[in-house]
């Protein structure tokens, strides 16, 4: 599933960064790779906001579609 | 001299310890993107530079740009990197990188009391151990552990700190490249070099590393934050409980924006109100010492050819413009600066992103729109923390259409006169509030349109993605915001409102007192343009002092009445009931003030917004266009508005 299939208040891991170099390298400094936890917390028109690594971090939806999560948690 | 770099994420309290440090006045606020320019100054035997916040020292954006231009070329001797304590895995990201660039760092983590709070606990020994070098925390905002960074920094010596150790393939390529530091070749790597003799070699290492299958984004630049990771596992313990029950409220779908234009609107309404009197008593004051001075000038035999272009020219311009600047600002700008110390500005932004995605633009643009509001100008360099270059363009070009503090005054007195009424009843407070929160809307609404339809024309291009950061809410320094807002930016910008208005009062007595033909050369120049005024709903006065109002618009009301009254001396013009009587009697209506209304809000950006425009686009041809969009707007809806007014009524 992607991202965007998150619930709010659900976390899950993510396996896979499909997004365009651009983007990737943008996640990469936001501190979020393969492996690292990310969890749905606020959701708006087109664009949610994620807690990364203990910072809340607004990404839009069809950028999202494109970061895949396994392992959901509430 | 020690000459001091400070780097580190946005929003960590770089500016924070830089002003702290040297004593300056470095604007700050709590969101991403505040300092987008290099700062320099000192303490004691230290030259301090505040660098741009960037999350990487491999640049998104120009203002990323001009700190990896700095921290690479190396004209520093240490480079002190501001950690937020709270968030500090993902700030260890930069420390690494910085790493390869050199050994002579200092990790300053800040924040430590917000951390302790939050339980959040560091090991700074550990981390001082594990990258072998001086690790320091500090609170700048609670002047905790300052002394401490001092002297560490006066007493640093370099040592062999902690290094990356990536894909042998990948160290293969660093040694062939041979850079200064091992950064360089990374960095060459990833974005290329604009050395050609150089960029042959990146590509036959670029090509070397696809062979084997690897993906160098991800071998370097993840594998930084896997060791990041790593490193933040073995020192932070973190127990933080996270609420974001306030943040539920004021992004969500349905009631997020509303709250947001309601707490603008309040602002803009606080600002005004609070105005009335402090204004009022200027205007008094001035008019009152304008006299005496005047009278002592004849007293002493002052020819009038001195004391005339002296007084009802450069004096009564430039007190106008204090008397009506100065009391909304000084209430405005205190106001505004607590929202940024908060965090809400980033929070627009989020809520506004769906509209500004749908106009296929940033959603920064909010920030950069919401900056507008204080001064036009300060929007247009604001827009360097877009990333995209179309969309740093559309964010530019639309700017002016925000009502700056120097318009607001102008449309709040046509408000007052023609649709509220002079006195101040409960309606009519409810009144005012209601038809600025549409004048406001309006000019949203139509950032929003130009946008879009700048996005599907001269700057159709792919969107951008758009990242934002919303930073933790900050009790705000009220003390502090006060002092800084009215220093730095109330007195910045009445200041450079003042000196445009001295030269503007002077050209305007000329014009008033220079008789071609038994006529002043204002009233031939008015006479000129009044034809045209009329087809706008206008008339030739008024078009001629938005055009003598390009230095700043907050003069535009005083050469209108000046022209007006071109043969009497100085009236109270605080007097709202007077200033009425004035307009209407020089042929003023409901559709007058329609046409004014809208005029002000769309018409060419002043000078100094105009000035800055070339100096951030670098090009004619967009200064250009900044100027003649808002321009034909202004004049297409003045025109359609008045005129199918006149034909209703």
């Amino acid at each position: 599933m992607s991202l965007c299939d998150l619930k709010i208040g659900e976390s899950g891991y993510v396996t896979k960064i499909n997004c365009n170099d651009d983007i990737r390298v943008r996640l990469y400094d936001l501190g979020l790779i393969e492996g690292t936890n990310i969890k749905l917390i606020l959701i708006s028109n087109g664009i949610n906001a994620y807690l990364i690594k203990n910072s809340l971090i607004a990404i839009r939806n069809k950028d999202a579609l494109n970061i895949i999560v396994g392992e959901v948690n509430d | 001299m020690t000459k001091i770099a400070l780097i580190g994420n946005p929003n960590v309290g770089k500016s924070t310890l830089f002003n702290e440090l040297t004593g300056m006045h470095q604007h700050t606020g709590n969101w991403t993107g505040k300092t987008v320019g290099i700062a320099k100054g000192y303490y004691k035997d230290l030259e301090i530079y505040d660098l741009p916040g960037a999350y990487s020292l491999i640049p998104h954006s120009k203002e990323e740009e001009v700190t990896s231009d700095f921290i690479i070329n190396g004209n520093y001797d240490i480079a002190l990197i501001v950690c937020d304590a709270l968030v500090l895995e993902r700030n260890l990201n930069i420390v690494l990188q910085t790493l390869e660039v050199t050994n002579n760092v200092i990790l300053c983590i800040n924040l430590i009391d917000e951390a302790k709070k939050n339980n959040i606990i560091i090991d700074y020994d550990k981390l001082a151990s594990i990258l072998n070098i001086p690790v320091i925390g500090i609170s700048a905002r609670k002047k905790i552990g300052i002394d401490k960074l001092i002297d560490t920094i006066n007493n640093f010596k370099s040592n062999n700190s902690f290094q990356i150790n990536y894909n042998s393939k990948i160290e293969e390529c660093i040694k062939i490249l041979n850079t200064k530091s091992r950064f360089e070749a990374i960095k060459y790597l990833i974005v290329g070099s604009s050395d050609k003799y150089i960029n042959e070699k990146v590509k036959q290492c670029r090509l070397y590393l696809n062979d084997n299958n690897i993906d160098i984004n991800n071998s370097i630049l993840g594998n930084i934050v896997k060791n990041s990771e790593d490193i933040a596992k073995k020192v932070v313990i973190n127990n933080k409980k996270y609420n974001f029950k306030i943040d539920r409220i004021l992004t969500n779908k349905v009631t997020g924006i509303p709250i947001m234009i309601i707490l603008l609107v309040l602002i803009f309404y606080i600002s005004i109100r609070g105005a009335n009197y402090p204004s009022d008593l200027l205007f008094r004051l001035f008019n009152y010492i304008g006299n005496n001075l005047k009278n002592i000038l004849i007293n002493i035999h002052i020819p009038s050819i001195i004391y005339e272009p002296l007084m009802d020219g450069i004096y009564r311009v430039t007190t106008w413009v204090i008397a009506v600047m100065l009391p909304p600002m000084a209430i405005f700008f205190p106001l505004f600066t607590l929202l940024e110390d908060l965090g809400i500005l980033p929070r627009i932004a989020f809520n506004m992103d769906g509209l500004f995605n749908k106009s296929n633009a940033c959603g920064k643009q909010a920030l950069t729109m919401m900056m507008g509001f204080g001064c036009n100008a300060v929007g247009v360099t604001g827009s360097r923390i877009i990333d995209s270059k179309r969309e740093r363009l559309i964010a530019i070009l639309t700017n002016s259409f925000i009502p700056c503090n120097g318009r607001f005054p102008t449309i709040i007195t046509i408000l007052t006169i023609f649709f509220i009424g002079v006195s101040s009843s409960v309606f009519n407070s409810f009144l005012s509030i209601l038809l600025l929160t549409i004048i406001i809307l309006i000019s949203i609404f139509m950032t929003f349109i130009v946008s879009k339809i700048l996005s599907i024309t001269i700057l159709k291009g792919i969107q951008s993605s758009f990242i934002l950061e919303l930073p933790p809410y900050r009790k705000p320094l009220i003390f502090k915001v006060i002092i800084r807002s009215i220093f730095d930016r109330t007195l910045f910008v009445l200041g450079r409102a003042v000196i445009v208005s001295i030269p503007a009062g002077l050209i305007i007595w000329l014009l008033n007192n220079i008789y071609i033909s038994d006529m002043n050369i204002l009233n031939h120049l008015s006479n000129i343009l009044n034809n045209f005024g009329l087809l706008l709903g206008m008339d030739g006065v008024i078009l001629l002092a938005f055009l003598l109002g390009f230095p700043a618009n907050e003069i535009v009301i005083p050469i209108m009445l000046m022209i007006y009254m071109s043969n009497n001396s100085l009236i109270d013009i605080s007097n709202l009931n007077v200033l009425k009587n004035i307009l209407v009697s020089n042929g003023w209506t409901f559709i007058t003030a329609i046409s004014v209304l809208i005029f002000t809000l769309f018409h060419f950006p002043c000078s100094t917004t105009l000035l800055t425009i070339k100096r951030e686009t670098n090009s004619i041809k967009w200064t250009i266009i900044s100027f003649i969009i808002p321009l034909i707007i202004g004049i297409v809806l003045c025109f359609i508005v008045s005129n199918i007014i006149r034909v209703i009524i």
